[in-house]
């Protein structure tokens, strides 16, 4: 039950454990020691084997997460990469209470998690905005359902929609906004309800490189505004190091962390940058041998 | 949109001219086959002496009454099938076989139960639309994107609040279409409750017309019902539907 806390904690020394017996020496580019955290007691989300299986349709086990072991700190940016089909977005979900895991421990703050709460808010991927409210309603909808007066709901409103830049939309309705103004609503709807981990599930995938560039600036600068701690999903290493303290990758099916590699860059960050670049790419060769696993799984049995 | 109207102008002009050639032939006698004149001045005298107008109203009266009780009515057991595999098995599959029952059969029972009462008429026009709002509001459920609902528990919605300010609003586009069916059963089973009794309603107009031979009110009120229904569906219906796609964006799709 009890994590190997030397197999988790991101380490001061030289290399970072990952699983027993294999070892990772750290890259100049990425794996210097993390900074140190904000709080660094208490880990704020905690995942201990964690497994998860599920039945499939044709009545088979289907074990989707195997022995999953993450620490996440107060205030970290922590992104999940993978292969699609290794499990991220489930992972995500049950951390968010959508599911149960069949063994192991999930924790928040020490405390054992049954169900969705919002200490923990999760974007989808598909946003799930509420198209029958205004986007002030939406950005109020949680704070209501927490009984929060209605005076404080009202500042909060504006204070959330001025942070991601929306104040003038607050009586349009979903539909009449881009895709990007979109995904600043649901993220706007998250923080309002000031939770103390943002889930996001791949978040920017649907949009076009501008928008998503100017989004993780505003991310960013979100983040070190609000403190928040954030778990990121998502398919780009390159957005992955663009954002995350840390990143660990995921195997394809069933999905383990292979690896977590501490990003040790200066913010601001950029896309573009050389050292993200080069980053990105120690991660994106661990990464190609697992989507080559996926393709030979998929072609595999599509030609049998 | 002008090309329609026009198109059903000439319809309904060509309608009446047939209707005016058979009756100038006089195949049949007056009472059997009206001429399109005889109706109108009965029409004209129905609003004239204000039978017609008395008869919608307790009509309308009786349907706001029965319709809002059965739209009540239906969510909760919509809510209450949809909340439980156990009631959707058996609950949920008795009310889709009840729903292959006329409503009209619920009359004996209802009179026997009620007697010759308002309260028989409004238990016809209830069990008319009961189980049509009931089932919309399950197929609802059933079709709105999961999404909502997961956004909802997500934000800290549960139990109740998460019915009313999710689950409820997040299908309304989808059980509109039953509540539109709802409302056209309820108008029917009204009519045909109506015709039992004296009960004011525009049910007995029609039966009064037939107890007098006068074929000229039976089809006056009979075009009156029809234009009742269909202002409710047209006017009514369409707006909300329009006004709620509009808000959804579901006009402009994306």
């Amino acid at each position: 039950m009890t994590p190997n806390p030397a197999l988790r904690t991101p380490s001061t020394d030289e290399s970072i454990p990952v699983r027993p017996g294999q070892w990772k020496k750290p890259s100049a580019a990425c794996g210097s020691p993390l900074r140190t955290p904000r709080n660094a007691a208490v880990p704020k989300v905690r995942l201990s084997d964690i497994s998860l299986n599920y039945k499939t349709n044709d009545g088979s086990r289907l074990l989707a997460l195997d022995k999953i072991n993450l620490q996440v700190k107060a205030g970290e940016f922590l992104c999940i990469v993978g292969p699609s089909g290794c499990g991220k977005s489930t992972l995500l979900h049950l951390v968010a209470g959508f599911h149960t895991p069949s063994s192991g421990n999930l924790m928040v703050d020490d405390k054992p998690v049954a169900g969705p709460g919002t200490d923990r808010i999760l974007i989808f991927q598909e946003l799930g905005l509420f198209p029958w409210l205004t986007v002030g309603q939406n950005v109020e909808f949680g704070m209501k359902m927490k009984a929060i007066p209605k005076a404080e709901r009202k500042e909060r409103i504006q204070q959330y929609l001025r942070l991601v830049h929306l104040s003038k939309f607050k009586d349009s309705y979903v539909h009449q906004l881009s895709g990007g103004m979109r995904q600043r609503v649901a993220l706007a709807r998250a923080l309002a309800t000031e939770p103390d981990v943002l889930l996001m599930d791949e978040p920017f995938a649907a949009l076009d490189a501008q928008t998503r560039d100017l989004l993780h600036d505003e991310l960013e600068r979100i983040w070190e505004e609000t403190g928040s701690t954030i778990i990121f999903v998502t398919h780009n290493v390159r957005e992955a190091v663009r954002l995350g303290d840390r990143v660990a990758l995921m195997t394809f099916r069933p999905g383990r962390v292979r690896k977590e590699y501490s990003i040790d860059l200066p913010r601001p960050r950029h896309l573009e940058d050389v050292s993200v670049a080069k980053c990105a790419r120690e991660i994106l060769d661990d990464l190609r041998e697992e989507i080559n696993k996926s393709l030979e799984e998929e072609y595999g049995q599509a030609t049998r | 949109m002008a090309k329609r109207l026009a198109k059903q102008v000439v319809f309904y002009g060509a309608l009446i001219a047939i209707w005016v050639i058979l009756a100038e032939l006089k195949i049949w006698p007056p009472y059997v086959f009206p001429t399109p004149l005889g109706v109108m001045e009965s029409m004209k005298a129905g609003f004239a002496d204000h039978s017609f107008w008395i008869a919608m109203a307790v009509s309308m009266k009786r349907m706001l009454l029965g319709y809002g009780l059965a739209v009540i009515l239906g969510m909760i057991l919509g809510l209450g099938v949809g909340s439980s595999k156990f009631l959707e098995d058996t609950l949920g599959s008795l009310l889709v076989s009840l729903q292959s029952l006329p409503s009209i059969c619920w009359l004996p029972l209802a009179v026997l139960w009620f007697g010759l009462t308002e309260k028989a008429i409004l238990f016809v026009v209830v069990m008319g639309s009961l189980l049509s709002v009931t089932i919309a509001m399950e197929d609802g459920r059933r079709q709105m994107p999961k999404i909502y609902s997961m956004a909802g528990r997500n934000l800290g919605a549960t139990k109740f609040r998460l019915f009313w300010h999710v689950l409820l609003p997040a299908s309304l586009p989808y059980i509109l279409t039953g509540l539109k069916q709802g409302w056209a059963f309820a108008w029917r089973s009204l009519i045909s409750g109506e015709m039992i009794f004296v009960s004011l309603g525009l049910g007995q107009l029609l039966m009064m017309g037939r107890d007098l031979n006068d074929m000229n009110q039976v089809i006056a009120v009979m075009i009156l019902i029809v234009a009742i229904g269909s202002v409710v569906d047209g006017l009514v219906f369409a707006t909300i539907e329009r006004r709620l796609q509009h808000k959804w964006g579901l006009v402009t799709a994306t």
